[in-house]
């Protein structure tokens, strides 16, 4: 042990209930740190992964072509299905994909492409012996679907077995089943330009999306197809990555190979994405309030114990310690303090956040939870380690600079007098 | 760093006219008004003279703890005075043993720590050599059966008697004692004088004692009388 450290441990013992104080506030501060920064991430992925798990990392909407050869194009298909949708300066975009096979080909040669799904949709009313509801028919090949979302874990009630053997089978969201008070195994009329069909649910899915699950009802491709009369092209492509944290550069690249649209899932879901980060760094930013207060705690125990012992400064100094050395002995003083309360406060935060895993809470509308989601990373620990360090020891200079350039001669005059 | 002119190996310490005031405005006042002084290695000096004089503040810039405001102080032949703070500390840990007089131990740790603690900052032995060095310093004091006693626990004079065998605990050339008898007994002054006095003879080193005690100073090799800021 340095004999600065030996010194310092010894005068540490001096002031118990002081640096109590300290302590306790460390330990609150790393402790409250790690378990909001473990519920707020494990919400903000929770969504991630719902967001990946429903409309996929990214979405290849509208054909864009510039202005001079769109125009060409309103031209000749005048009579087509596609219309042009927006304008933007010297860009267009045609709604819908014309060509998906071509389109489906070109995306599996992406590297970071996992699984791609054409996806048609349209609107319907669907009608129950109970009631009727206008919602959307969305036409999957459901194989590729499985591959590119999480439907397969988001059924609650039936197989999905079911729905891909029988051509009359759907997809119905949890809420819309409600609704319309149907279950596995009913069947009910959906009815599109003016011709009507009878289907039997197949299986209900639940995403917690509310959005997806109040109006999204999944049918066998072929079938959308002839319901919605239209036996080519897509709405959408949706597609998912190997690296999901490559969205926006795979999607920019995939805009200029081929000429489409592509959104990530980073793009399409900023609002929420924003609002969970400005959730996780405010939280961040209350709970340093209890690091901030162990670091003023820290100042105040460290300038009493300076002044209490100056006279022992001045020993310290007239046999060869250095100023350097002194205010060593009171930093180290801050650091053992640092060191007790990080790791109780590591503790404390991993506790508790086991304990609010298994809380009971029930979320629906943008995800669906029944118990509080924590994310366990090494990283929240971390920060919070390094915010208590700097508030801390950044509380522990002038204290400790203080004692350092207290002069023997006159603290023995003062002292002996 | 200043060339010197006396023989360096005979002269432990010298100061040249030094001045010192102390107090603000008003209170200013002249403490020392031009002292000069020389110490031979393997000499015992007293400085005597009445309370107030200035002894102690004469001390405690010989000990390098104090700047002057006038005149220059060698220490083994090195032109102190005006050095730096590192240089003057390294001084003080390596060539001078300073005994305060409001004997000074540090008081949360036991005498043998107090003793091996200018030992641990110059770092030259190991645990156990410090160790055994500690011991045998405090048993020449007639300390050797409460070297684990906190300060604390000890008797004015008890403390006083650590606090010179932490003076001598690096072997310096200079040892300066502010009235280290003034709380013992006749006896233990006599062991600490005899034994500070062996030193000077044995190992060449240089003792300056601030005395009251006439008897004491009537044994040192020199007797200085100090009035009113300056000798005699
Ligand atoms: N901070 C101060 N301001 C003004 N005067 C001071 C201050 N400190 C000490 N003095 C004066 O300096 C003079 C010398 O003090 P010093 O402690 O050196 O005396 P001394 O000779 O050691 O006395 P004693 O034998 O009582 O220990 C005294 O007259 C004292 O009043
Ligand atoms: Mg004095």
């Amino acid at each position: 042990m340095s004999p600065n450290l030996r010194i310092a441990s010894r005068f540490l013992t001096a002031k118990k209930r002081a640096m109590l104080m300290s302590l306790s506030c460390i330990v609150l501060g790393v402790g409250l740190f790690v378990v909001t920064q473990a519920t707020t991430s494990g919400f903000e992925q929770f969504f991630i992964r719902t967001i990946l798990g429903t409309n996929g990392a990214i979405r290849i909407e509208d054909r864009i072509q510039d202005t001079m050869r769109s125009m060409q194009a309103g031209g000749q298909n005048s009579n087509s299905n596609f219309y042009i949708a927006l304008r933007t300066e010297g860009k267009k975009y045609i709604e819908g994909i014309e060509e998906p096979k071509l389109l489906v080909d070109a995306l599996r040669r992406f590297e970071n492409v996992a699984g791609v799904s054409e996806v048609l949709h349209g609107p319907v009313i669907i009608r129950s012996s109970f009631k009727s509801e206008s919602v959307r028919a969305y036409g999957i090949n459901v194989d590729d679907h499985l591959r590119v979302s999480d439907l397969g874990s988001q059924i609650i009630q039936g197989h999905i077995s079911d729905f891909r053997d029988k051509p009359s089978g759907a997809l119905l969201g949890k809420e819309m089943a409600d609704r319309l008070q149907l279950t596995v195994g009913d069947s009910f009329i959906l009815e599109s330009q003016g011709e009507s069909r009878r289907y039997r649910v197949s299986a209900i899915y639940e995403t917690g999306v509310a959005d997806i699950d109040r109006v999204r009802i999944y049918l066998n491709m072929s079938e959308a197809r002839s319901l919605l009369k239209k036996p080519t092209g897509a709405s959408f492509i949706q597609v998912s990555l190997f690296d999901k944290d490559r969205a926006p550069q795979d999607a920019q690249h995939m805009v200029a190979v081929l000429q489409y649209s592509a959104a990530s899932w980073q793009e399409r879901e900023k609002t929420w994405l924003e609002v969970f980060r400005a959730l996780r760094i405010s939280t961040a930013i209350t709970v340093s309030v209890f690091t901030l207060i162990a670091g003023l705690a820290m100042f105040n125990t460290l300038a009493m114990i300076v002044m209490e012992k100056t006279k022992e400064i001045a020993i310290l100094r007239s046999m060869g310690y250095t100023r350097g050395d002194i205010s060593q002995i009171f930093l180290w003083q801050a650091a053992i303090v640092l060191m007790l309360g990080t790791v109780t406060g590591w503790v404390l935060g991993a506790v508790v956040t086991y304990a609010i895993s298994n809380f009971p809470i029930r979320i629906r509308g943008i995800f669906a939870t029944d118990t509080f989601i924590v994310s366990w990373s090494i990283w929240h620990y971390v920060a919070a380690t390094a915010t208590a360090v700097i508030m801390v020891m950044a509380a522990s200079l002038i204290p400790a600079r203080r004692a350092a350039r207290l002069e023997p001669g006159d603290v023995i005059r003062g002292t002996a007098q | 760093m200043e060339p010197v002119t006396d023989p360096p190996d005979k002269i432990a310490l010298r100061c040249s006219s030094v001045h010192r005031y102390l107090g603000e405005g008003e209170g200013r006042v002249h403490v020392l008004k031009g002292v000069s002084f020389e110490a031979h290695r393997g000499q015992v000096y007293a400085v005597v003279g009445p309370s107030g004089c200035g002894k102690s503040t004469l001390l405690y810039l010989l000990g390098l703890l104090d700047r002057q405001d006038g005149g220059d102080i060698w220490i083994n032949g090195r032109l102190m005075s005006n050095s730096s703070d590192a240089e003057r500390t390294a001084a003080r840990g390596i060539n001078i043993g300073f005994v305060f007089q409001f004997h000074f131990l540090m008081q949360e740790f036991t005498s043998l720590e107090n003793v091996m603690m200018p030992m641990r900052k110059l770092g030259r032995l190991t645990e156990a050599a410090m160790r055994e060095r500690a011991h045998e310093l405090l048993s020449a004091v007639g300390m050797g059966d409460k070297t684990h006693r906190l300060g604390t626990q000890l008797s004015g004079g008890e403390q006083q008697r650590v606090a010179i065998a932490r003076s001598l605990a690096n072997a310096p050339a200079i040892i300066l004692a502010d009235e280290p008898t003034g709380n013992l007994d006749q006896r233990n002054s006599g062991i600490v004088f005899d034994f500070l006095t062996q030193l000077a003879k044995q190992n060449g080193q240089a003792v300056i004692i601030v005395t009251h005690n006439p008897e004491i100073a009537g044994r040192c090799d020199a007797v200085r009388s100090m009035r009113d800021g300056v000798f005699l």
